[in-house]
């Protein structure tokens, strides 16, 4: 501020003294003019009757001007004929000249002026003026100027501390305040008002500002905290309900199957100590109960391996679907006694969890074995294939399939779309393929014609993203 | 210098008929004793209560524990089993309905001999305990 004020009023200076300088010069020439002219008009009859004693007191009479420091009167051949002052040496004018007007010398400014009478000229008239005057007034000029520009950046420099004052520091204790905001995150701290004017406005709007935000971000934090503690709940809920299933399943596990075994073992004990004394009747009765109790342990067997999926872990390793499959198959062979014609073509590797992706390959094909198994010649046709990055496998079976319509309760628990009495089953096997499978991240489907056959296909991810930064 | 080749511990009479039934019909049955809870096998293997007369150095064969029972359950009589150094090389099997993964673990933990599930196959159940016994009172060796 300081800067720009002493350069406006330099520049200002400057302009007034260029301007001064030559309006004075100008103004100084033609006072001179003017003069020369009243004393050559006066001089016309001193030099028309060759009186020098006229002509001296014409010239003398310059006395009343100061700055005249030297004048002459030449006659019309340009020899001196009166001079002023009157003790000046000769040497001092300069021969006459023809030349006309004014002209500044170093020190001086003098002309030289005809004396006319009509169109005749008489002589010349030589004005010799001090410009010294001019230079004083000047050095005075200068010293009021220094003195306006010292008094100026005093005046300015007082005037910017109040400025400051009242300007600078509210908005530096504006940018203080939302600084302090910005580290400390406390929305409490509030700018101090020090004015009623436009910038006390600004700190008002700034304060209501934050008390808005300390508000919000009170309600937020309050929000949040509710929200935290709703979850909280939620998983202290949850935890309780899992370990509710968690010893259902233990109890169910352990106290619903004593019972079957008493079932069983005693109607066997029953068989075997007592079968002679039964008649055919008796036996098919007791074998009816002993064949449901298996049944019953089964259901409560896989029901458990249900139950337990969902809290075990997926742990994926690189499988070796041809190997696994071929297991699977072999196994399975040994429970099945009628030969199916086996089509198993190259499949794909992937990631999964090797006992889940077993259990879902050993259910799907023993689907597809026992569902085929009262064809004439049953054909199993295992497969895979590629598609958008899941590798899609598929079981397919020439067997009782299904009938869309019903292809919703496909997966369901319990579900079952045949009969026991027509297949065995306890509608828990497509359910825990499908649990193991979305567990997985990938997806089952199924398309099914009655007496022609069904095709499971299981799609799992590839994940090749993911193995990428751990191959580099 | 066995006066007992097993020590049947299981709470459910009709299952402790069943496996001595089939201990019996396996001629490993003359010398089994049945006791209903943990508590009473602890007092039988530690010669306590109304078994003082016995000598702990007297050893079954053979424990078959079942997991799950009232008051002491099978993995605190195994427990009692394996800190005690005049018991501790007893072969105890474990028989259980659960195939619970935790009970499983922490039975080897504690050092137990076999794990076996009581199927409800009752044909599987008695090939289950004739194996053990054949295998535990006829084969094996433990230190004398």
């Amino acid at each position: 501020m300081l800067f720009t004020s002493g350069a406006v009023l330099l520049l200002t200076c400057v302009a007034y003294f260029t301007y001064e300088y030559y309006s004075f010069r100008q103004a100084t020439a033609q006072q001179l003019s003017t003069l020369g002219k009243i004393i050559a008009a006066n001089s016309t009859a001193a030099l028309a009757f060759q009186s020098k004693a006229d002509a001296d007191e014409i010239l003398a009479a310059l006395s009343a001007e100061p700055h005249i420091i030297a004048a002459c009167l030449y006659d019309k051949d340009g020899n001196l004929f009166a001079q002023y002052p009157a003790d000046l040496p000769k040497e001092a004018f300069p021969p006459v000249s023809s030349k006309k007007g004014y002209h500044f010398e170093s020190q001086h400014l003098s002309g030289y002026q005809p004396v006319l009478q009509g169109d005749k000229q008489l002589g010349t008239l030589f004005l010799r003026s001090d410009i010294e005057a001019m230079y004083e007034r000047f050095k005075l000029y200068g010293s009021i100027a220094l003195l306006v520009i010292v008094l100026s950046f005093v005046l300015v420099y007082f005037l910017s501390r109040l400025l400051q004052r009242s300007i600078t520091k509210p908005i530096l204790s504006l940018a203080q305040t939302a600084q302090a905001i910005t580290y400390r995150q406390d929305y409490s701290v509030r700018a101090q008002k020090m004015s009623r004017d436009e910038l006390g406005m600004l700190t008002d709007a700034f304060n209501q500002m934050l008390n808005q935000i300390q508000i919000q971000t009170h309600e937020i934090h309050l929000f949040n905290q509710k929200l935290e503690q709703s979850i909280a709940d939620r998983t202290a809920e949850l935890e309780i309900a899992n370990k509710e299933l968690e010893s259902f399943s233990y109890s169910v596990s352990h106290d619903l199957r004593a019972p079957l075994r008493s079932i069983d073992g005693y109607s066997r004990i029953m068989l075997e100590d007592y079968g002679d004394k039964l008649d055919d009747n008796g036996r098919r009765t007791l074998n009816v109960i002993i064949k449901n109790a298996l049944r019953m342990g089964t259901l409560i067997d896989d029901l458990l391996a249900f139950s337990r999926l969902g809290k075990q872990n997926v742990t994926k390793v690189n499988l070796d679907m041809n190997f696994l499959t071929a297991t699977v198959v072999e196994e399975l062979k040994v429970q099945y006694n009628r030969e199916a014609e086996m089509r198993i073509g190259p499949l794909l590797d992937v990631e999964g969890d090797s006992s889940m992706i077993k259990q879902v390959m050993t259910n799907l094909i023993s689907n597809a074995l026992k569902y085929s198994m009262k064809k004439e010649k049953p054909v199993v046709e295992i497969g895979s294939f590629e598609e958008n990055g899941n590798h899609v496998y598929y079981v397919k079976d020439n067997g009782a399939g299904f009938d869309m319509q019903y292809y919703d309760k496909l997966f369901g628990v319990f579900q079952r779309l045949h009969s026991t009495h027509e297949f065995e089953g306890t509608g828990v096997g497509l359910a825990l393929v499908h649990r193991i499978v979305a567990r997985h991240g990938g997806k089952i489907w199924a398309e099914g014609v009655v007496d022609v056959g069904a095709t499971f296909y299981f799609a799992l991810p590839t994940e090749k993203i993911a193995s990428i930064p751990s191959n580099t | 210098m066995h006066d007992v080749d097993v020590l049947l511990v299981e709470d459910n009479p009709d299952d402790a008929v069943l496996v001595i039934r089939e201990l019996k019909k396996n001629h490993l049955g003359n010398k089994v004793i049945h006791l209903p809870d943990g508590a009473e096998a602890l007092d039988f293997i530690f010669s306590r209560g109304k078994y003082s007369d016995r000598k702990i150095e007297d050893r079954p064969k053979l424990i078959l524990l079942d997991l799950k029972m009232p008051k002491v359950d099978g993995l605190q009589v195994l427990r009692a089993i394996r800190a005690d150094e005049r018991t501790k090389y007893i072969p105890v099997v474990l028989m259980t309905s659960s195939r619970e993964e935790r009970d499983i673990v922490e039975s080897y933990s504690l050092g137990v001999n076999a794990y076996v599930v009581k199927p409800v196959n009752f044909d599987a159940f008695s090939k289950a305990v004739s194996d053990l016994g054949m295998f535990w009172i006829l084969v094996n060796e433990t230190p004398k």
